[in-house]
């Protein structure tokens, strides 16, 4: 250890020591030619009898410079000296090949950095792993979502009947207007509502104050918990508003807590909490139909997650047989937290790590091509110094060298890269989960060095050991005058192109599927308006608007007002509009089709509508009537319902639904007449139209409502006007979503457009990659076949005959690569099916336009070289060597 | 690491080092008294090198035997003085017990006589 440090140091003082050294001999020296002088000696001979006692003294010198280095190092910095004057000397090669790995490395780095924080990492939560997410699980096919919220019923039931798990909670999401103390404004935050347990399960301890206690988790309780991001934000991080009130729809809460920085669930978006019960009814609380519920469980370490959700699952099949009338699932299911907040993005993650795989090794295998090329064309050099004893691992070594200096500085630069372009993919990917908490560590700096070495091992030894390999006598005799030209090196090349043709191939495909996917959506119609048609949402608070009579007054003040304004076509409310990808949905009975025993319930989505909502939306009726201001029944919602088109056709076929019945909340005998068909619409523009039910929006329960607004001109220059009208209803009430239909769909398409543009950037790239490479192959092949052509030539070859000769060398290997990437694109199809909506994995359109584009630009790539060797000088290419 | 061959002279293996630890048990000295010292206390038997004691003294540096400064030679010139360091008494100590073990071992391996000045001292 002390002898490895001072040996280290020694290295690095090796100047200074031998300076010193110099001079020490040279005292030397003075006092022996002085000595000499005294015993009577002329100054030169005194000078030269010192000289012959003292010795050399540059050996001196060398033997204690060697002394104090290490060998190993030595002859490190010495191949590395070697290499990097290889590599200034062709400084076009080096950049090009340190570029493309700069964008491999770089694009690798980034995507692991969002992988690591989005599906790797465990959450900041205790022992993580043996925390799952438990879900109803409906066994019916019709039903939409595979992963359904929990009741609160039936949450309290699993918690009390099952014993395969430490300890469930639950939180529900819920929204609150949070009013400004002094000037600030009110702003609409998300909170969630959880379990007075539900920090104990996590482990989350509070960065101040403390959590419910269970007391406080009832109906009407009054405590928050603040997140440290509103802490920050909104109250200066100033510790002292503990205890201190806020107000919540304009009710007073306690703050009692502040959660820690790192707690970022379920997402940044959820700014406070507050106990469970305070936003649940107390009539709801044994509900098993009033599905809302998130419930986190975490294991007992002795139980499996298969036992204990078997054990919620027995449970679940008896609350179903119990409330054979309800919405109430047969299963449960789980799955882990990691899942759960990933859901959207898991699959295009992983699509997007095999990409940047694919070019990664596209890129590495181009590197390794120009390699193979240099090292031919270094041949004789490596035969002369193989000849003259340099051993074989020190010529590998040497090469190796110049891959790793190509991939370090590469990967310096892509690193730099993604540092960039990671911060450009978290700000346009919309549904990224905790996005904030992305970012370049020291554990993605570490793969992204092992990546490097991968690389340069991968484009280096290949081409090391081949133009290594060969017998001294075969390379110096290929270094006299060739007429055939090495064929081992362009095999090597020919089937390394091969490989990286096939892989460009799956990213074109890939990325041809993606596009062809997005451009249909893209022109999917919603079948309702979308230009010209402004939406906004607002949420009024319930102790201010404690009565029926003054919700609806401000819903119809609120559309009279709009409606009147210049330039305003038509306006209507709802609860959400299509295209927004909500699935709120509810279980019904039709009163009039009596149930089979064992029959299961039937699903529909639940929308709600104001007389003037289609006409806003343009939804053309297609049977019965709209909702009339007449149907507005202050104490309940109108009893009149209107269902679409798929409803009418799945439901009724055959037969009239006007004046029929459907009881929805089937804990309640609600029943509602069926009083119009309206035509379908999309609920979010990558599925097909759902049945559908549409309550009359306004009405003395609901205070949240999207206001709808068809203009004239431009909608979002109506944005301030149309708030303006809010403000002087309510000057306190905050407005949220200010979007036009446009903008709705786009923001839903914006991740599947940013998936299809990088892969389609990550396969041109590839493309580009890969005709580099078959132009690269097909100038060497024509350079080493000269003096074959310019003989061909004199004997009378025609030109054409050169050039087809030319290219069908070079388009073998493409027309091989070609061949090898369709087959696997059909297996790669498969994984890519359940990202395509309406797009066929084998879609013959991408096949076909792939395969000439392919094609095409690898007949440009040939025909450069090819054409040169078709206009070489017969006269000319004989004297060449 | 191999050492440039030495002259006439050939020292043992590692006796130089012993040599200069043992020269500088009289104080400080630099190179050139050191090679000096060696050759009158041998004398005239054994002449030392500069190719090896430059190395010789370079590598007691770095063990921490002995230390070095700058200073003034007798004649006023400027030279490298080195100097014993505790570290390097004790290696003295441990190298002359070695050594004397050795000459006794060397000597009855020849078949020459202990009794003379041989032993102890």
């Amino acid at each position: 250890m002390n002898l490895r440090r001072f040996s280290l140091l020694r290295l690095f003082r090796r100047r200074r020591a031998d300076a010193e050294l110099l001079e020490e001999m040279e005292s030397h020296m003075a006092e022996e030619v002085a000595e000499n002088v005294a015993r009577g000696m002329t100054d030169a001979e005194a000078h030269r009898q010192a000289r012959i006692k003292l010795g050399n003294p540059t050996t001196v010198r060398e033997s204690l410079w060697q002394q104090n280095s290490i060998a190993f190092v030595d002859k490190l910095a010495r191949d590395l000296r070697y290499a990097s004057r290889t590599l200034m000397r062709t400084p076009g090669f080096s950049l090009i090949a340190i570029g493309v790995m700069a964008l491999c490395i770089g694009a690798s780095t980034s995507l692991f950095t969002i992988v690591r924080s989005v599906l790797l990492k465990p959450l900041p939560f205790r022992d993580p792993n043996s925390l799952v997410m438990v879900y109803e699980r409906y066994r019916l096919s019709e039903f939409p979502i595979q992963y359904a919220v929990a009741a609160p019923g039936d949450y309290l039931d699993w918690r009390a009947e099952t014993h395969g798990f430490a300890d469930m909670a639950a939180w529900t999401p819920s929204d609150f207007n949070l009013s400004g103390e002094h000037a600030d404004l009110p702003e609409k935050i998300i909170a969630g509502a959880a379990t007075w347990n539900f920090f104990s399960v996590l482990g989350v301890q509070p960065a101040l104050g403390r959590m419910f206690t269970q007391a406080e988790d009832r109906w009407n309780a009054d405590t928050v918990v603040l997140t440290w991001g509103l802490f920050e934000r909104r109250f200066g991080a100033n510790p002292s508003i503990l205890g201190k009130q806020i107000h919540l729809d304009s009710k007073s809460y306690t703050i009692i807590g502040v959660l820690p920085r790192s707690f970022r669930y379920p997402s940044e978006r959820m700014q406070v909490w507050v106990p469970y019960q305070s936003v649940t009814p107390p009539e709801y609380m044994h509900n098993h139909a009033y599905h809302q519920s998130h419930v986190v469980a975490r294991l007992r370490p002795d139980v499996s997650v298969a036992n204990a959700i078997a054990q919620v699952s027995a449970v679940q099949s008896r609350l179903h047989a119990e409330h054979p009338n309800q919405a109430v699932s047969e299963a449960a299911i789980q799955r882990s937290l990691n899942d759960d907040l990933a859901q959207d993005v898991k699959k295009p993650l992983l699509l997007l790590v095999c990409a940047v795989a694919c070019m990664l090794l596209i890129g590495c295998l181009n590197v390794a091509n120009l390699l193979v090329a240099r090292g031919a064309a270094r041949r004789k050099e490596v035969a002369i110094r193989g000849a003259l004893g340099a051993q074989r691992w020190t010529l590998i070594r040497e090469q190796l060298m110049e891959s790793m200096l190509i991939c370090f500085a590469g990967g310096v630069v892509g690193v730099t890269l993604s540092v960039a372009a990671t911060q450009w993919m978290i700000a346009t990917w919309k549904n990224l989960p905790s996005a904030s908490g992305i970012h370049v560590d020291a554990e993605v700096l570490a793969f992204s060095c092992g990546l490097m070495f991968i690389a340069a091992l991968l484009a280096g030894l290949m081409p090391a050991i081949s133009s290594t390999g060969k017998s001294v006598l075969a390379a110096l005799q290929a270094s006299a005058r060739t007429v055939g030209g090495s064929l081992s090196g362009t095999a090597l090349r020919k089937s390394l192109l091969t490989v990286e043709i096939a892989a460009t191939v799956i990213l074109l495909i890939a990325s041809g599927l993606l596009l062809k996917n997005f451009l249909q959506l893209r022109a999917t119609n919603l079948r309702c308006a979308t230009d010209n048609v402004l939406t906004l949402a607002y949420s009024l608070p319930q102790a201010k608007y404690n009565t029926p009579n003054k919700v609806t007054t401000f819903h119809e003040q609120l559309l009279d007002r709009v409606a009147a304004m210049p330039g305003v076509q038509a306006t209507g409310l709802g609860q959400t509009v299509p295209g927004t990808g909500e699935v709120e949905g509810d279980a019904f009975l039709i009163t009039e089709h009596p149930r089979g025993a064992g029959e299961d319930l039937s699903f529909a989505l639940v929308r709600r509508a104001d007389p003037g909502y289609f006409r806003a939306l343009e939804i053309p009726l297609v049977n019965g009537r709209f909702f009339t201001r007449l149907d507005v029944d202050v104490e309940h919602r109108g009893q009149k319902v209107i269902i679409n088109h798929a409803f009418a056709q799945r439901h009724f076929p055959g037969e009239n639904p006007i004046g029929k019945h459907l009881k929805v909340q089937l804990w309640s005998d609600a029943e509602y007449e069926i009083v119009g068909v309206v035509a379908d619409t999309l609920h979010q523009v990558d599925a097909p139209p759902e049945p559908t039910m549409y309550f009359q929006a306004i009405s003395g329960s609901d205070l949240d409502g999207t206001l709808v607004a068809r203009t004239t001109g431009d909608p979002l220059s109506f944005a301030i006007p149309v708030q303006k009208q809010i403000a002087a209803l309510d000057p306190e009430l905050p407005v949220s979503d200010v979007l036009t239909m446009r903008q709705i769909i786009g923001e839903w398409l914006g991740d599947l457009q940013l998936m299809a543009s990088l892969v389609l950037a990550f396969a041109v790239l590839s493309l580009v990659l890969a005709s580099v490479g078959l132009y690269g192959v097909l100038s060497y092949l024509m350079t080493q076949r000269t003096t074959e052509l310019g003989i061909r030539m004199a004997l009378g070859a025609q030109r054409q005959q050169v050039l087809r000769l030319m290219l069908t060398d070079g388009l073998k290997p493409a027309l091989a690569g070609l061949g090898l990437g369709l087959a696997a694109s059909l297996a790669a199809g498969r994984v890519l099916r359940s990202l395509l909506y309406d797009t066929q994995p084998l879609d013959a359109t991408v096949f076909v336009v792939v395969a000439i584009t392919l094609l095409s630009v690898a007949m440009l790539a040939c025909l450069i070289p090819a054409w040169w060797a078709s206009r070489l000088d017969p006269m000319q290419a004989l004297r060449t060597e | 690491m191999a050492k440039k061959a030495q002259p006439n002279s050939e020292m043992l293996k590692g006796t130089l080092d012993m040599m200069v630890l043992r020269t500088l048990v009289g104080g400080d000295a630099h190179g050139h008294t050191i090679a000096k010292i060696i050759e009158r206390n041998s004398e005239d038997v054994l002449e030392v090198e500069q190719g090896s004691l430059y190395p010789a003294l370079h590598r007691l540096e770095d063990r921490g035997w002995v230390s070095s400064y700058w200073g003034a030679s007798e004649n006023n010139r400027k030279a490298k003085f080195y100097k014993l360091t505790a570290a390097g008494r004790k290696q003295l100590v441990r190298e002359t017990s070695r050594w004397r073990q050795m000459r006794r071992a060397i000597g009855l391996v020849m078949g020459e006589e202990l009794a003379g000045n041989g032993g102890g001292q």
